[in-house]
Protein backbone atom coordinates (compact mmCIF):
# COMPACT_ATOMS: atom_id res chain seq x y z
CA UNK A 1 0.00 0.00 0.00
CA UNK A 2 2.07 3.05 -1.08
CA UNK A 3 0.95 6.64 0.06
CA UNK A 4 0.62 9.69 -1.56
CA UNK A 5 2.63 12.18 -0.88
CA UNK A 6 1.90 15.36 -3.36
CA UNK A 7 -1.40 15.23 -5.00
CA UNK A 8 -2.49 17.72 -7.51
CA UNK A 9 -5.50 17.89 -9.60
CA UNK A 10 -6.79 19.86 -12.31
CA UNK A 11 -4.29 22.16 -12.57
CA UNK A 12 -4.84 25.47 -15.17
CA UNK A 13 -2.84 28.10 -15.58
CA UNK A 14 -2.31 30.96 -18.51
CA UNK A 15 -0.55 33.60 -18.86
CA UNK A 16 -1.64 35.48 -21.61
CA UNK A 17 -2.15 32.68 -24.76
CA UNK A 18 0.15 30.50 -23.30
CA UNK A 19 -1.36 27.87 -21.17
CA UNK A 20 1.05 26.21 -19.04
CA UNK A 21 -1.07 24.13 -17.02
CA UNK A 22 -4.06 22.45 -19.00
CA UNK A 23 -5.71 20.45 -16.51
CA UNK A 24 -2.23 18.41 -14.76
CA UNK A 25 -3.48 15.59 -11.95
CA UNK A 26 -0.95 13.71 -10.98
CA UNK A 27 0.06 11.90 -7.38
CA UNK A 28 3.55 11.40 -5.94
CA UNK A 29 4.34 8.56 -3.96
CA UNK A 30 6.09 8.21 -0.80
CA UNK A 31 10.05 7.11 -1.49
CA UNK A 32 9.82 7.81 -5.06
CA UNK A 33 11.86 9.21 -7.37
CA UNK A 34 9.69 11.06 -10.16
CA UNK A 35 11.09 12.76 -13.17
CA UNK A 36 9.48 14.87 -15.19
CA UNK A 37 10.21 14.86 -18.87
CA UNK A 38 9.11 17.08 -21.87
CA UNK A 39 10.18 19.83 -24.42
CA UNK A 40 11.47 23.41 -23.50
CA UNK A 41 7.94 25.58 -22.73
CA UNK A 42 5.59 22.43 -22.01
CA UNK A 43 5.16 23.88 -18.42
CA UNK A 44 7.78 21.83 -16.01
CA UNK A 45 9.16 24.26 -14.31
CA UNK A 46 5.23 26.26 -13.88
CA UNK A 47 4.43 22.67 -12.26
CA UNK A 48 6.86 23.37 -9.48
CA UNK A 49 5.96 27.20 -8.86
CA UNK A 50 2.61 26.12 -8.30
CA UNK A 51 3.13 23.01 -6.01
CA UNK A 52 5.46 25.20 -3.84
CA UNK A 53 2.79 28.20 -3.62
CA UNK A 54 5.07 30.38 -5.73
CA UNK A 55 2.10 30.74 -8.89
CA UNK A 56 -1.33 30.22 -7.51
CA UNK A 57 -3.52 28.12 -10.03
CA UNK A 58 -6.34 29.24 -11.80
CA UNK A 59 -7.94 26.02 -11.40
CA UNK A 60 -7.43 22.90 -9.70
CA UNK A 61 -5.50 22.20 -6.05
CA UNK A 62 -2.59 20.60 -4.77
CA UNK A 63 -2.25 18.43 -1.43
CA UNK A 64 0.55 17.90 0.47
CA UNK A 65 0.28 14.79 3.15
CA UNK A 66 -3.54 15.24 2.65
CA UNK A 67 -3.53 18.96 3.50
CA UNK A 68 -4.79 21.42 0.73
CA UNK A 69 -1.58 23.87 0.29
CA UNK A 70 -2.93 25.41 -3.19
CA UNK A 71 -3.64 28.84 -1.17
CA UNK A 72 0.30 28.69 1.29
CA UNK A 73 2.63 30.55 0.58
CA UNK A 74 6.26 29.16 -0.25
CA UNK A 75 7.07 29.86 3.08
CA UNK A 76 4.73 28.06 4.52
CA UNK A 77 4.96 25.40 2.50
CA UNK A 78 8.54 24.70 3.14
CA UNK A 79 7.25 24.64 6.40
CA UNK A 80 5.45 21.75 6.24
CA UNK A 81 8.45 19.89 4.47
CA UNK A 82 8.81 20.00 0.46
CA UNK A 83 12.12 21.87 -0.25
CA UNK A 84 13.03 22.98 -4.17
CA UNK A 85 16.02 23.35 -5.75
CA UNK A 86 15.52 25.72 -9.12
CA UNK A 87 16.59 26.04 -12.52
CA UNK A 88 18.35 29.15 -12.23
CA UNK A 89 20.05 28.97 -8.71
CA UNK A 90 18.57 30.84 -6.04
CA UNK A 91 21.73 32.01 -3.66
CA UNK A 92 23.09 34.03 -1.15
CA UNK A 93 25.30 35.93 -3.84
CA UNK A 94 27.50 38.14 -0.38
CA UNK A 95 27.63 35.14 1.66
CA UNK A 96 29.81 32.27 1.50
CA UNK A 97 28.74 28.87 0.36
CA UNK A 98 28.51 27.36 4.41
CA UNK A 99 27.17 30.60 5.58
CA UNK A 100 24.08 30.32 2.83
CA UNK A 101 23.68 26.64 4.37
CA UNK A 102 23.98 27.66 7.75
CA UNK A 103 21.09 29.67 7.16
CA UNK A 104 19.47 26.94 6.22
CA UNK A 105 20.03 24.65 8.82
CA UNK A 106 19.38 28.01 11.24
CA UNK A 107 15.56 28.07 10.35
CA UNK A 108 15.38 24.24 10.13
CA UNK A 109 16.07 24.74 13.33
CA UNK A 110 14.66 27.41 14.46
CA UNK A 111 17.73 29.07 15.56
CA UNK A 112 16.72 32.79 14.90
CA UNK A 113 16.80 34.37 18.83
CA UNK A 114 20.04 33.42 19.12
CA UNK A 115 23.15 35.60 19.09
CA UNK A 116 25.39 32.60 18.48
CA UNK A 117 27.64 33.59 15.65
CA UNK A 118 26.04 31.98 12.59
CA UNK A 119 29.58 30.63 11.70
CA UNK A 120 29.63 28.89 14.89
CA UNK A 121 26.34 26.91 14.92
CA UNK A 122 26.38 23.20 15.81
CA UNK A 123 24.79 22.54 11.90
CA UNK A 124 28.49 23.34 10.33
CA UNK A 125 29.87 20.03 10.75
CA UNK A 126 26.82 18.61 9.57
CA UNK A 127 26.61 20.99 6.62
CA UNK A 128 30.14 20.56 5.53
CA UNK A 129 28.99 16.91 4.72
CA UNK A 130 26.44 17.73 3.20
CA UNK A 131 28.42 20.12 0.91
CA UNK A 132 30.78 17.35 0.31
CA UNK A 133 27.90 14.81 -0.62
CA UNK A 134 27.21 16.95 -3.71
CA UNK A 135 30.66 17.80 -4.51
CA UNK A 136 31.17 21.60 -3.89
CA UNK A 137 32.94 21.01 0.16
CA UNK A 138 35.97 22.61 -1.68
CA UNK A 139 33.89 26.43 -1.78
CA UNK A 140 32.35 25.95 1.37
CA UNK A 141 34.64 29.32 2.04
CA UNK A 142 33.45 30.84 -1.26
CA UNK A 143 30.86 33.70 -1.65
CA UNK A 144 28.66 32.30 -3.96
CA UNK A 145 28.68 35.28 -6.49
CA UNK A 146 32.49 33.71 -7.33
CA UNK A 147 31.06 30.46 -8.25
CA UNK A 148 30.55 29.45 -12.07
CA UNK A 149 27.15 28.25 -12.92
CA UNK A 150 28.11 24.42 -12.58
CA UNK A 151 28.53 24.80 -8.75
CA UNK A 152 26.08 26.99 -7.75
CA UNK A 153 23.64 24.56 -8.94
CA UNK A 154 25.08 22.10 -6.81
CA UNK A 155 25.07 24.41 -3.89
CA UNK A 156 21.27 25.46 -4.54
CA UNK A 157 20.64 21.38 -4.29
CA UNK A 158 22.63 21.52 -1.10
CA UNK A 159 20.15 24.37 0.51
CA UNK A 160 17.19 22.80 -0.29
CA UNK A 161 18.68 19.45 0.87
CA UNK A 162 19.54 21.22 4.66
CA UNK A 163 16.15 21.56 5.38
CA UNK A 164 15.77 17.98 5.95
CA UNK A 165 12.30 17.85 3.54
CA UNK A 166 9.96 15.14 3.38
CA UNK A 167 10.05 15.73 -0.54
CA UNK A 168 12.43 17.36 -2.70
CA UNK A 169 11.54 19.62 -6.01
CA UNK A 170 14.62 19.51 -8.37
CA UNK A 171 14.92 21.65 -11.27
CA UNK A 172 17.15 20.15 -13.59
CA UNK A 173 20.11 19.05 -10.76
CA UNK A 174 22.46 18.11 -13.33
CA UNK A 175 21.69 20.71 -16.20
CA UNK A 176 25.35 22.68 -14.81
CA UNK A 177 27.58 19.22 -14.42
CA UNK A 178 29.50 17.72 -17.58
CA UNK A 179 28.25 14.74 -18.57
CA UNK A 180 30.73 12.56 -17.20
CA UNK A 181 30.34 13.52 -13.66
CA UNK A 182 26.08 13.55 -14.01
CA UNK A 183 25.75 10.17 -12.93
CA UNK A 184 28.70 10.25 -9.90
CA UNK A 185 26.23 13.44 -8.68
CA UNK A 186 23.48 11.74 -9.04
CA UNK A 187 24.45 8.54 -7.14
CA UNK A 188 25.25 10.30 -4.42
CA UNK A 189 22.60 12.25 -4.48
CA UNK A 190 19.69 9.30 -4.79
CA UNK A 191 21.38 7.47 -1.99
CA UNK A 192 21.37 10.30 -0.13
CA UNK A 193 17.52 10.63 -0.42
CA UNK A 194 17.26 7.11 0.13
CA UNK A 195 18.66 7.08 3.30
CA UNK A 196 16.37 9.50 4.49
CA UNK A 197 13.53 8.28 3.22
CA UNK A 198 13.06 11.52 1.16
CA UNK A 199 10.83 11.63 -1.60
CA UNK A 200 11.56 13.74 -5.17
CA UNK A 201 10.40 14.55 -7.99
CA UNK A 202 13.17 16.12 -10.82
CA UNK A 203 12.79 17.62 -14.06
CA UNK A 204 15.57 15.95 -16.51
CA UNK A 205 16.52 16.53 -20.06
CA UNK A 206 19.10 13.80 -19.64
CA UNK A 207 17.24 10.64 -20.75
CA UNK A 208 20.06 8.36 -19.62
CA UNK A 209 19.72 10.32 -15.87
CA UNK A 210 15.61 9.43 -16.10
CA UNK A 211 16.36 5.67 -17.44
CA UNK A 212 18.90 5.28 -14.74
CA UNK A 213 17.63 7.13 -11.54
CA UNK A 214 13.62 7.48 -11.71
CA UNK A 215 11.27 5.00 -10.37
CA UNK A 216 8.53 6.60 -12.83
CA UNK A 217 8.59 9.36 -15.11
CA UNK A 218 5.53 12.05 -15.95
CA UNK A 219 5.61 13.25 -19.75
CA UNK A 220 4.77 17.03 -20.24
CA UNK A 221 3.32 18.11 -22.98
CA UNK A 222 1.90 21.63 -23.85
CA UNK A 223 0.79 22.43 -20.01
CA UNK A 224 -0.53 18.66 -20.15
CA UNK A 225 0.68 15.09 -19.02
CA UNK A 226 1.02 13.06 -21.74
CA UNK A 227 1.76 10.17 -19.88
CA UNK A 228 3.39 8.20 -16.88
CA UNK A 229 4.97 5.09 -16.20
CA UNK A 230 8.22 3.38 -15.38
CA UNK A 231 11.13 4.82 -17.50
CA UNK A 232 10.85 1.61 -19.56
CA UNK A 233 7.76 1.85 -20.35
CA UNK A 234 7.74 5.61 -21.25
CA UNK A 235 10.97 6.01 -23.31
CA UNK A 236 10.37 3.27 -25.68
CA UNK A 237 6.82 4.70 -26.25
CA UNK A 238 7.30 5.88 -29.83
CA UNK A 239 4.61 9.17 -29.16
CA UNK A 240 7.42 10.30 -26.58
CA UNK A 241 10.12 9.66 -28.53
CA UNK A 242 9.32 11.58 -31.19
CA UNK A 243 8.03 14.22 -29.26
CA UNK A 244 10.03 14.63 -26.26
CA UNK A 245 13.45 13.26 -26.82
CA UNK A 246 13.22 14.39 -30.43
CA UNK A 247 15.04 11.84 -32.47
CA UNK B 1 36.45 36.14 20.82
CA UNK B 2 40.11 38.58 20.91
CA UNK B 3 40.58 37.21 17.51
CA UNK B 4 37.06 38.01 16.25
CA UNK B 5 36.77 41.14 17.90
CA UNK B 6 40.34 42.59 16.80
CA UNK B 7 39.47 45.35 15.26
CA UNK B 8 36.23 46.26 17.35
CA UNK B 9 38.89 46.14 20.37
CA UNK B 10 41.19 48.31 18.54
CA UNK B 11 38.84 50.74 17.11
CA UNK B 12 37.84 51.06 21.14
CA UNK B 13 41.26 51.68 22.11
CA UNK B 14 41.77 54.79 19.29
CA UNK B 15 38.63 56.22 20.95
CA UNK B 16 39.30 55.81 24.15
CA UNK B 17 42.80 57.52 23.49
CA UNK B 18 41.16 60.26 21.40
CA UNK B 19 38.37 61.58 24.29
CA UNK B 20 41.37 61.00 27.10
CA UNK B 21 43.73 63.71 24.75
CA UNK B 22 41.69 65.82 22.59
CA UNK B 23 40.01 67.60 25.27
CA UNK B 24 43.24 68.25 26.85
CA UNK B 25 44.46 70.02 23.57
CA UNK B 26 40.82 72.39 23.49
CA UNK B 27 38.40 71.40 26.07
CA UNK B 28 35.32 72.91 23.49
CA UNK B 29 35.95 69.77 22.09
CA UNK B 30 34.17 67.52 24.67
CA UNK B 31 30.63 68.50 23.51
CA UNK B 32 31.29 67.92 20.32
CA UNK B 33 32.84 64.25 20.33
CA UNK B 34 30.03 63.19 23.08
CA UNK B 35 27.55 64.64 20.07
CA UNK B 36 30.12 62.63 17.70
CA UNK B 37 29.11 59.67 19.20
CA UNK B 38 25.44 59.95 20.18
CA UNK B 39 24.94 60.65 16.08
CA UNK B 40 27.38 57.38 15.53
CA UNK B 41 24.62 55.25 17.47
CA UNK B 42 22.09 56.49 15.43
CA UNK B 43 23.35 56.07 12.10
CA UNK B 44 24.44 52.16 13.65
CA UNK B 45 20.72 52.07 13.36
CA UNK B 46 21.15 52.64 9.46
CA UNK B 47 23.87 50.74 8.50
CA UNK B 48 21.90 47.88 9.77
CA UNK B 49 18.86 48.47 7.37
CA UNK B 50 21.33 48.90 5.17
CA UNK B 51 22.50 45.56 5.33
CA UNK B 52 19.34 44.75 3.86
CA UNK B 53 19.98 47.14 1.04
CA UNK B 54 17.32 49.28 2.39
CA UNK B 55 17.76 52.92 3.20
CA UNK B 56 15.64 54.92 5.37
CA UNK B 57 14.83 58.27 4.62
CA UNK B 58 12.96 58.85 7.70
CA UNK B 59 14.71 57.49 10.72
CA UNK B 60 15.24 61.02 12.07
CA UNK B 61 11.77 60.09 13.21
CA UNK B 62 12.71 57.77 15.94
CA UNK B 63 15.89 59.99 16.82
CA UNK B 64 13.08 62.70 17.51
CA UNK B 65 10.92 60.19 19.65
CA UNK B 66 14.22 59.40 21.90
CA UNK B 67 14.88 63.03 22.09
CA UNK B 68 11.08 64.07 23.07
CA UNK B 69 10.48 60.88 25.55
CA UNK B 70 13.13 62.90 27.35
CA UNK B 71 11.98 66.12 26.70
CA UNK B 72 8.54 65.04 28.09
CA UNK B 73 9.11 63.22 30.86
CA UNK B 74 11.54 66.64 32.25
CA UNK B 75 7.95 68.72 31.49
CA UNK B 76 5.18 66.99 32.77
CA UNK B 77 7.11 64.85 35.66
CA UNK B 78 10.09 66.36 36.14
CA UNK B 79 13.45 65.80 36.04
CA UNK B 80 14.66 62.32 35.45
CA UNK B 81 17.72 60.54 35.91
CA UNK B 82 19.99 60.35 32.95
CA UNK B 83 19.87 56.47 32.89
CA UNK B 84 16.68 56.43 32.75
CA UNK B 85 16.21 59.12 30.14
CA UNK B 86 18.70 56.65 27.89
CA UNK B 87 16.07 53.81 28.90
CA UNK B 88 13.00 56.06 27.52
CA UNK B 89 14.57 57.22 24.65
CA UNK B 90 15.46 53.74 23.55
CA UNK B 91 11.77 52.54 24.15
CA UNK B 92 9.99 55.82 22.26
CA UNK B 93 12.43 54.64 19.34
CA UNK B 94 11.37 51.03 19.42
CA UNK B 95 8.11 51.32 20.14
CA UNK B 96 7.47 53.71 17.13
CA UNK B 97 9.96 51.44 15.40
CA UNK B 98 7.67 48.83 16.15
CA UNK B 99 4.56 50.49 14.72
CA UNK B 100 5.89 51.75 11.71
CA UNK B 101 7.82 48.67 10.96
CA UNK B 102 4.79 46.63 10.79
CA UNK B 103 3.65 48.48 7.46
CA UNK B 104 7.01 49.50 6.34
CA UNK B 105 8.76 46.14 6.11
CA UNK B 106 6.16 45.32 3.28
CA UNK B 107 8.30 47.34 1.25
CA UNK B 108 11.75 47.64 -0.52
CA UNK B 109 13.69 50.35 -2.37
CA UNK B 110 12.50 53.18 -2.91
CA UNK B 111 8.70 52.67 -1.31
CA UNK B 112 10.32 51.68 1.39
CA UNK B 113 13.05 55.25 1.75
CA UNK B 114 10.09 57.08 0.80
CA UNK B 115 7.20 55.72 2.98
CA UNK B 116 9.45 56.34 6.11
CA UNK B 117 10.36 60.05 4.97
CA UNK B 118 6.56 60.30 4.79
CA UNK B 119 6.17 59.09 8.32
CA UNK B 120 8.82 60.84 9.55
CA UNK B 121 7.27 64.08 8.44
CA UNK B 122 4.06 63.52 10.25
CA UNK B 123 5.90 63.24 13.34
CA UNK B 124 7.36 66.39 12.39
CA UNK B 125 3.90 68.30 11.84
CA UNK B 126 2.49 66.60 14.78
CA UNK B 127 6.01 68.35 17.20
CA UNK B 128 4.83 71.63 14.87
CA UNK B 129 1.48 72.18 15.56
CA UNK B 130 0.75 70.53 18.90
CA UNK B 131 1.90 73.95 20.39
CA UNK B 132 0.31 73.39 23.23
CA UNK B 133 2.39 70.06 24.30
CA UNK B 134 5.59 70.45 22.66
CA UNK B 135 6.18 74.48 22.69
CA UNK B 136 6.27 74.19 18.85
CA UNK B 137 9.01 74.89 16.53
CA UNK B 138 10.87 76.32 19.80
CA UNK B 139 11.13 73.32 21.38
CA UNK B 140 11.38 71.83 24.93
CA UNK B 141 14.39 72.65 26.63
CA UNK B 142 16.44 69.84 28.34
CA UNK B 143 17.35 70.55 32.06
CA UNK B 144 20.47 68.86 33.06
CA UNK B 145 19.45 65.58 34.72
CA UNK B 146 21.36 63.53 37.70
CA UNK B 147 23.17 60.71 36.66
CA UNK B 148 22.42 57.30 39.16
CA UNK B 149 21.44 60.12 41.96
CA UNK B 150 25.12 62.37 41.00
CA UNK B 151 24.88 65.78 40.81
CA UNK B 152 26.97 67.46 38.17
CA UNK B 153 28.07 71.43 37.65
CA UNK B 154 27.89 72.58 33.89
CA UNK B 155 31.69 71.43 32.98
CA UNK B 156 31.59 68.40 34.49
CA UNK B 157 28.84 67.19 33.70
CA UNK B 158 29.68 67.43 29.47
CA UNK B 159 32.86 65.24 30.61
CA UNK B 160 30.16 62.78 32.18
CA UNK B 161 28.03 62.83 28.98
CA UNK B 162 31.17 62.10 26.71
CA UNK B 163 32.34 59.25 29.07
CA UNK B 164 28.90 57.97 29.19
CA UNK B 165 28.22 58.74 25.09
CA UNK B 166 31.86 56.33 24.83
CA UNK B 167 30.27 53.68 26.67
CA UNK B 168 26.93 53.73 24.93
CA UNK B 169 28.58 53.90 21.56
CA UNK B 170 30.96 50.71 22.28
CA UNK B 171 28.18 48.71 23.97
CA UNK B 172 26.12 49.64 21.09
CA UNK B 173 29.11 48.88 18.48
CA UNK B 174 29.66 45.40 19.79
CA UNK B 175 25.95 44.19 20.25
CA UNK B 176 25.57 45.44 16.12
CA UNK B 177 28.83 43.04 15.62
CA UNK B 178 27.30 40.77 17.05
CA UNK B 179 23.78 40.92 15.97
CA UNK B 180 25.28 41.00 12.10
CA UNK B 181 26.71 38.34 12.86
CA UNK B 182 23.89 36.41 14.27
CA UNK B 183 21.49 33.91 12.28
CA UNK B 184 18.85 36.76 12.07
CA UNK B 185 21.71 39.06 11.22
CA UNK B 186 22.87 37.40 8.19
CA UNK B 187 19.23 36.65 6.83
CA UNK B 188 19.27 40.44 6.92
CA UNK B 189 21.90 40.23 4.31
CA UNK B 190 20.08 37.73 1.96
CA UNK B 191 16.85 39.82 1.87
CA UNK B 192 19.82 42.21 -0.10
CA UNK B 193 20.78 39.30 -2.44
CA UNK B 194 17.80 37.05 -1.95
CA UNK B 195 14.59 37.20 -0.85
CA UNK B 196 13.04 33.96 -2.95
CA UNK B 197 15.87 31.86 -1.49
CA UNK B 198 14.87 33.27 2.12
CA UNK B 199 11.31 32.49 1.85
CA UNK B 200 12.08 29.08 -0.15
CA UNK B 201 14.21 28.30 3.01
CA UNK B 202 10.90 29.18 5.31
CA UNK B 203 12.22 32.31 6.67
CA UNK B 204 9.92 35.30 6.70
CA UNK B 205 12.30 37.56 5.28
CA UNK B 206 9.30 40.64 6.68
CA UNK B 207 10.10 39.59 10.16
CA UNK B 208 13.97 39.34 9.80
CA UNK B 209 13.62 43.44 8.47
CA UNK B 210 11.09 44.08 10.97
CA UNK B 211 13.68 42.71 13.57
CA UNK B 212 16.38 44.67 11.91
CA UNK B 213 14.01 47.62 11.72
CA UNK B 214 13.14 47.73 15.25
CA UNK B 215 16.75 47.42 16.30
CA UNK B 216 17.87 50.39 14.37
CA UNK B 217 15.15 52.65 15.57
CA UNK B 218 16.16 51.64 19.28
CA UNK B 219 19.68 52.69 18.55
CA UNK B 220 18.11 56.51 16.82
CA UNK B 221 15.49 56.88 19.89
CA UNK B 222 18.86 55.96 22.23
CA UNK B 223 21.28 58.42 19.89
CA UNK B 224 18.07 61.00 20.00
CA UNK B 225 17.90 60.97 24.18
CA UNK B 226 22.05 61.42 24.34
CA UNK B 227 21.51 64.96 21.92
CA UNK B 228 18.49 66.43 23.60
CA UNK B 229 20.87 66.09 26.34
CA UNK B 230 24.12 67.28 25.09
CA UNK B 231 22.33 69.82 23.33
CA UNK B 232 19.84 70.44 26.44
CA UNK B 233 16.46 70.65 23.65
CA UNK B 234 14.84 68.63 21.79
CA UNK B 235 12.83 70.63 18.72
CA UNK B 236 11.16 69.33 15.24
CA UNK B 237 13.81 69.87 13.21
CA UNK B 238 15.30 67.06 15.36
CA UNK B 239 12.15 64.73 13.08
CA UNK B 240 12.74 66.63 10.44
CA UNK B 241 13.78 65.36 6.62
CA UNK B 242 17.12 66.80 6.56
CA UNK B 243 18.01 65.52 9.45
CA UNK B 244 17.21 61.87 8.27
CA UNK B 245 19.45 62.50 5.18
CA UNK B 246 21.87 63.57 7.18
CA UNK B 247 22.14 60.19 8.99
CA UNK B 248 22.32 58.98 5.63
CA UNK B 249 24.83 61.02 4.75
CA UNK B 250 27.23 60.04 7.21
CA UNK B 251 26.51 56.25 6.73
CA UNK B 252 27.88 56.38 3.42
CA UNK B 253 30.43 58.78 4.14
CA UNK B 254 31.49 56.74 6.86
CA UNK B 255 31.23 53.22 4.87
CA UNK B 256 28.32 50.86 4.72
CA UNK B 257 30.24 47.71 5.25
CA UNK B 258 31.24 47.92 8.97
CA UNK B 259 29.59 49.30 11.85
CA UNK B 260 32.72 51.43 12.74
CA UNK B 261 31.58 53.33 9.65
CA UNK B 262 29.19 55.01 11.47
CA UNK B 263 31.68 56.80 13.44
CA UNK B 264 34.28 57.41 11.04
CA UNK B 265 31.37 59.15 9.43
CA UNK B 266 30.07 61.24 12.42
CA UNK B 267 33.92 62.34 13.26
CA UNK B 268 34.59 63.72 9.82
CA UNK B 269 30.93 65.11 9.42
CA UNK B 270 31.16 67.06 12.72
CA UNK B 271 34.65 67.98 12.66
CA UNK B 272 34.20 69.40 9.19
CA UNK B 273 30.49 71.06 10.57
CA UNK B 274 32.36 72.63 13.41
CA UNK B 275 35.70 74.15 12.05
CA UNK B 276 34.00 74.51 8.15
CA UNK B 277 31.12 76.51 9.97
CA UNK B 278 33.60 78.59 12.14
CA UNK B 279 35.76 79.81 9.81
CA UNK B 280 33.27 80.09 6.51
CA UNK B 281 29.81 80.67 8.06
CA UNK B 282 27.40 79.06 5.56
CA UNK B 283 29.97 76.90 3.22
CA UNK B 284 29.99 74.39 5.59
CA UNK B 285 28.15 72.38 3.72
CA UNK B 286 29.24 72.72 0.37
CA UNK B 287 32.80 71.59 1.77
CA UNK B 288 30.84 68.55 3.19
CA UNK B 289 29.28 68.03 -0.39
CA UNK B 290 32.88 67.91 -1.76
CA UNK B 291 33.97 65.74 0.59
CA UNK B 292 31.17 63.31 -0.09
CA UNK B 293 31.66 63.20 -3.94
CA UNK B 294 34.91 62.57 -3.03
CA UNK B 295 34.08 59.43 -0.97
CA UNK B 296 31.56 58.23 -4.06
CA UNK B 297 33.82 58.47 -6.63
CA UNK B 298 37.26 57.58 -5.24
CA UNK B 299 36.38 55.22 -2.30
CA UNK B 300 32.62 54.08 -2.41
CA UNK B 301 32.95 51.79 0.64
CA UNK B 302 33.33 55.30 2.53
CA UNK B 303 36.09 55.73 5.19
CA UNK B 304 36.03 52.53 6.59
CA UNK B 305 36.93 51.56 3.07
CA UNK B 306 40.26 53.63 2.95
CA UNK B 307 41.03 51.83 6.29
CA UNK B 308 40.32 48.62 5.30
CA UNK B 309 41.97 48.68 2.08
CA UNK B 310 45.32 49.94 3.42
CA UNK B 311 45.54 47.69 6.24
CA UNK B 312 44.66 44.67 3.90
CA UNK B 313 47.40 46.21 1.83
CA UNK B 314 49.52 46.11 4.13
CA UNK B 315 49.19 42.33 5.61
CA UNK B 316 49.38 41.16 2.21
CA UNK B 317 52.42 42.93 1.19
CA UNK B 318 53.81 41.93 4.94
N1 LIG C 1 5.44 33.86 -14.76
C1 LIG C 1 5.20 33.69 -16.09
N2 LIG C 1 4.65 34.69 -16.82
C2 LIG C 1 4.39 34.52 -18.12
N3 LIG C 1 4.63 33.40 -18.80
C3 LIG C 1 5.17 32.37 -18.14
C4 LIG C 1 5.48 32.47 -16.75
N4 LIG C 1 6.01 31.29 -16.34
C5 LIG C 1 6.02 30.50 -17.42
N5 LIG C 1 5.52 31.13 -18.50
C6 LIG C 1 5.34 30.55 -19.82
O1 LIG C 1 4.73 29.30 -19.64
C7 LIG C 1 5.30 28.32 -20.50
C8 LIG C 1 5.84 27.18 -19.68
O2 LIG C 1 7.03 27.63 -19.03
P1 LIG C 1 7.89 26.70 -18.07
O3 LIG C 1 8.98 27.54 -17.52
O4 LIG C 1 7.01 26.03 -17.10
O5 LIG C 1 8.47 25.64 -19.09
P2 LIG C 1 9.48 24.44 -18.84
O6 LIG C 1 8.77 23.20 -19.21
O7 LIG C 1 10.05 24.53 -17.49
O8 LIG C 1 10.58 24.73 -19.93
P3 LIG C 1 12.18 24.58 -19.88
O9 LIG C 1 12.49 23.17 -20.23
O10 LIG C 1 12.66 25.52 -20.95
O11 LIG C 1 12.63 24.98 -18.54
C9 LIG C 1 6.33 29.04 -21.34
O12 LIG C 1 5.74 29.43 -22.55
C10 LIG C 1 6.67 30.24 -20.52
O13 LIG C 1 7.07 31.31 -21.35
MG1 LIG D 1 11.88 24.92 -16.70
Amino acid sequence: MTKVVLSARGLVIRFGGVVAADGVDLDVQAGEHLAIIGPNGAGKTTFLNIATGYLKPQAGSVEFLGQDITAHSPRAITRLGIARAFQIPQLFLEHTVIESLLIAAASRNGRLATLRSLEDLPEREEMMQLLELVGARDAAEHKAVVLPEGRRKLVDIAMALALKPKLVLMDEPTSGVASAEKFAIMDVLVAALNAQAVTSVFVEHDMDVVQRYADRVAVWSSGKIQTVGTPREVLADPAVISQVIGI
Amino acid sequence: MWRRHRVLIGATLVGLAAIGVLPMASPSIVTLLALILAKGVVVLGIIVLLQAGQVSFGHAMFFAAGAYAVAFYGRYVGVGDMLLYLVFGAVAGGVLGLIVGLFVVRYREIFFGMLNLAFSMVLWSLLEKMFHYTNGADGIRVARPALVGLTFTPDQFSYVLLYLSFAIAVAALFAVQRYLESPLGSMLRAIKSNETRLEYLGISARRVLLVGYVTSAVLAGLGGSLVAVIQQIATPEFAYWTKSGEFVFIAILGGTGHALGAFAGAAVFEFVRFYASAQLADAWQMILGFVLIAIILLAPAGLIGIVRRRSAGERSAA
